[in-house]
């Protein structure tokens, strides 16, 4: 994962509730085998509408996607986030994020900007009336801003994520400092806990 | 006197590996279920790193998402490639794998409890939302990302933030012809899409209680559809039946002790819940979703809502889109909509008991000649149990399609799929836009409304039938 500090751009604007994973990259895209080019399923059901809001030439170039409550809910299809990375999205503000979804992106670098609704509201109307507008995350100071809108937000990020996507960590590394513990605790697991056959390598 | 805890509570605490201010709990998994759509990436990631896989003895694969339910012999080359490449990574790490053609192959959410892997107090996560199915057992089970897939497989351990707990208690039982799968509709109606995120559901009382296993892996089995990480029943003496004697239960001395264990794993009376929410079960009728989201539900003998009727902005501009979505007006009775095709299948409703729910309505009866009907068991082993009690006989004597297993219509990787404007009654779990085919309209029921929807040809609960 690449280190994130400070997301600065534009937005686009997706006005809706319950934007779930199968909308995000619909299940057709789910089964190549590589992490790449999945962008192009980027909701690809609705860009078929030339009047979707992703068409509109005003908002080419977005770095950050403004959405309705329970974005990402659904299918555990980390895909969703490769897709909206892929397109060219570094982070996605909504009033609630899918838990699933919202862990995928910690994990590949994607910012999940959890605002309060009104401020949801706020920044829905602000770049749906100028497209322009530019709004920069930072994730040391865990703020949101839009200086010419007059909107500056906080959100919620805990300090292990945080330090995580400041430094661009990798997770496994991290846990594998711990394998002693990992090996501590295998030694006391209960003699009854389920082990499968493994086929000869 | 010690803390009193939650059923999540006990399970979590024994799984802690490592425990440290500001950062996640490292929880240990007892058991990693893969399937081929999730898990070709993580095994990429390992080979990168020059990592392997820490426990494959604690590891299962299946295939489930891609295979096609008329044969085996795959088709298309990009879901034959993914299938592939799932068996090359189970050869390279060791892991067993249920394959197509198998007599335990399956939909992964099947075919764990089958095995009696799914056993109380254990931790179980899977690269797929439905994980929280294992769940009816008393275990901690949730879906994952791809990238967590990697770190367990690497690691055995996934770091974690402790979830908040919830109890959806549900008082007195369902009446006859009401089923698992209408409650759990009733229970995400009532809390709404976003009611149990961050939480871990523990799903309590008589109507929960008087529930079979099969209920109870239903019920679980669309927590996700409420947001909630998991879904839990503390496990009972119906637990135990359900598992003795399957292929990984414990064996002779251990299963005494186990069952010991497991007694001890309820949740104390009297620990407290972070939020709780409470539901009459004899109150509830059979269900239908008229949107597309799994909260816009209604009973059968309702109405298609009105917009207006909303309070909240976002579900009125989300009830709208839905129903120029749905093709539908508001006003219309739910009994007077034709269905195009009905799905008995999927991880929420395809175990033995479904299929049989099905069939009773379907016995001497025949599918409207308007509709498609297929009927896809959860695993090898439904349907050959199926096979036995003649219920194959049953469902194509009806005129139903009798399909091999796996996940099928509900998300449409393989061929099975509604084409656009096609209306659906589906015993799945989501009924989200195009999710059984790009335009394709999904309604979710239960399998003995949508057995009775497709003798009369739009909605219709048993008892409607002459």
């Amino acid at each position: 994962m690449e280190a994130v500090r400070i997301v600065t751009g534009t937005a686009v604007p997706l006005d809706r509730s319950d934007v779930d994973t199968d909308q995000i990259i619909p299940s057709d895209w789910l089964k190549q085998v590589e992490r790449t080019g999945f962008g192009k399923g980027l909701f690809s059901e609705w860009r078929d509408d030339r009047d979707f809001v992703m068409n509109q030439p005003e908002h080419a170039g977005a770095t950050i996607l403004i959405a309705g409550p329970n974005f990402g809910t659904g299918s555990s299809r980390e895909h969703a986030v490769w897709a909206l990375m892929d397109y060219g999205f570094r982070a996605v503000v909504s009033p609630r994020f899918g838990d699933i979804f919202r862990n995928n992106c910690t994990k590949t670098g994607l910012l999940p900007v959890q605002v309060d609704e009104r401020t949801g509201r706020a920044l829905l109307d602000a770049v749906a009336a100028d497209p322009g507008l530019e709004i920069t995350i930072d994730v040391e100071r865990r703020t949101l801003s839009a200086p010419a809108a007059g909107i500056e937000a906080v959100f919620p990020l805990d300090p292990f994520t945080q330090h995580r996507l400041l430094e661009g960590l990798d997770d496994i590394g991290l846990t594998m400092q711990h394998s002693d513990a990992i090996e501590v605790h295998e030694k006391e697991r209960a003699a009854w806990l389920p082990k499968v056959e493994t086929p000869a390598r | 006197m010690s803390k009193l805890r939650t059923l999540s509570d006990k399970v979590w605490d024994r799984h802690v590996v490592r425990s440290a201010e500001d950062e996640p709990d490292l929880l240990y998994v007892d058991m990693h279920l893969v399937h081929e759509v999730t898990s070709p990436q993580a095994f990429d990631g390992l080979r990168m790193a020059g990592r392997t896989v820490r426990r494959p003895d604690l590891t299962i694969a299946t295939m489930d998402h891609n295979v096609p339910t008329t044969t085996i012999d795959v088709a298309d080359p990009i879901s034959a490639k993914q299938m592939e490449v799932l068996a090359a990574n189970c050869r390279e790490f060791g892991i067993e794998l249920f394959a197509v053609g198998d007599p335990d192959q399956g939909i992964v959410h099947i075919i764990g409890p089958e095995l009696g892997l799914s056993q109380p107090g254990t931790t179980i996560v899977c690269g797929d939302s439905h994980t929280s199915t294992h769940g009816a057992f008393g275990a901690l089970a949730f879906g994952i990302g791809t990238s967590e897939v990697e770190h367990v497989l690497a690691t055995q351990t996934l770091p974690q933030p402790r979830p908040r707990t919830m109890a959806v208690n549900v008082e007195n039982v369902l009446s006859d012809g009401v089923t698992a799968k209408d409650l759990v509709l009733a229970i995400i109606g009532l809390i709404g899409t976003g009611g149990g995120m961050g939480h871990v559901i523990e799903y309590r009382g008589e109507g929960i209680r008087a529930l079979s296993m099969e209920g109870r892996m239903t019920v679980c089995n669309m927590s996700i559809e409420a947001g909630a990480k998991a879904g839990m029943v503390a496990p009972d003496d119906a637990t135990f039946a359900y598992l003795e004697g399957r292929r990984y239960a414990p064996k002779g001395p251990r299963w005494a002790a186990a069952v010991e264990e497991w007694k001890s794993l309820a949740t104390d009376p009297g620990a407290a819940f972070d939020k709780e929410v409470s539901l009459d079960a004899s109150a509830v009728t059979p269900y239908v979703s008229w949107g597309t989201n799994p909260a816009q539900v209604v009973p059968i003998g309702d109405v298609v809502p009105d917009p207006e009727s909303f309070d909240q902005p976002s579900a009125r501009e989300a009830a709208e889109r839905a129903l120029a979505y749905m093709g539908l007006t508001a006003g219309t009775p739910l009994r007077e909509v034709g269905v195009d095709t009905v799905f008995i299948g999927s991880c929420t409703n395809a175990r033995i008991e479904d299929l049989r729910a099905a069939a009773a309505v379907l016995e001497g009866r025949r599918v409207d000649p308007s509709v498609r009907a297929l009927v896809v068991p959860g695993s090898g082993r439904v349907k050959a149990q199926a096979e036995k009690e003649g219920l194959d006989q049953v469902f194509s004597a009806a005129g139903f399609e009798w399909r091999n297993p796996g996940c099928s219509m509900c998300l449409a990787m393989n061929p099975d799929k509604l084409a656009p404007g096609e209306r659906a009654a589906s015993t799945s779990n989501r009924n989200f836009e195009g999710r059984q085919g790009r335009g394709g309209r999904t309604h979710l029921v239960s399998p003995a409304v949508a057995a009775a929807t497709a003798v009369a040809g739009h909605f219709a609960a048993p008892g409607d039938l002459s």
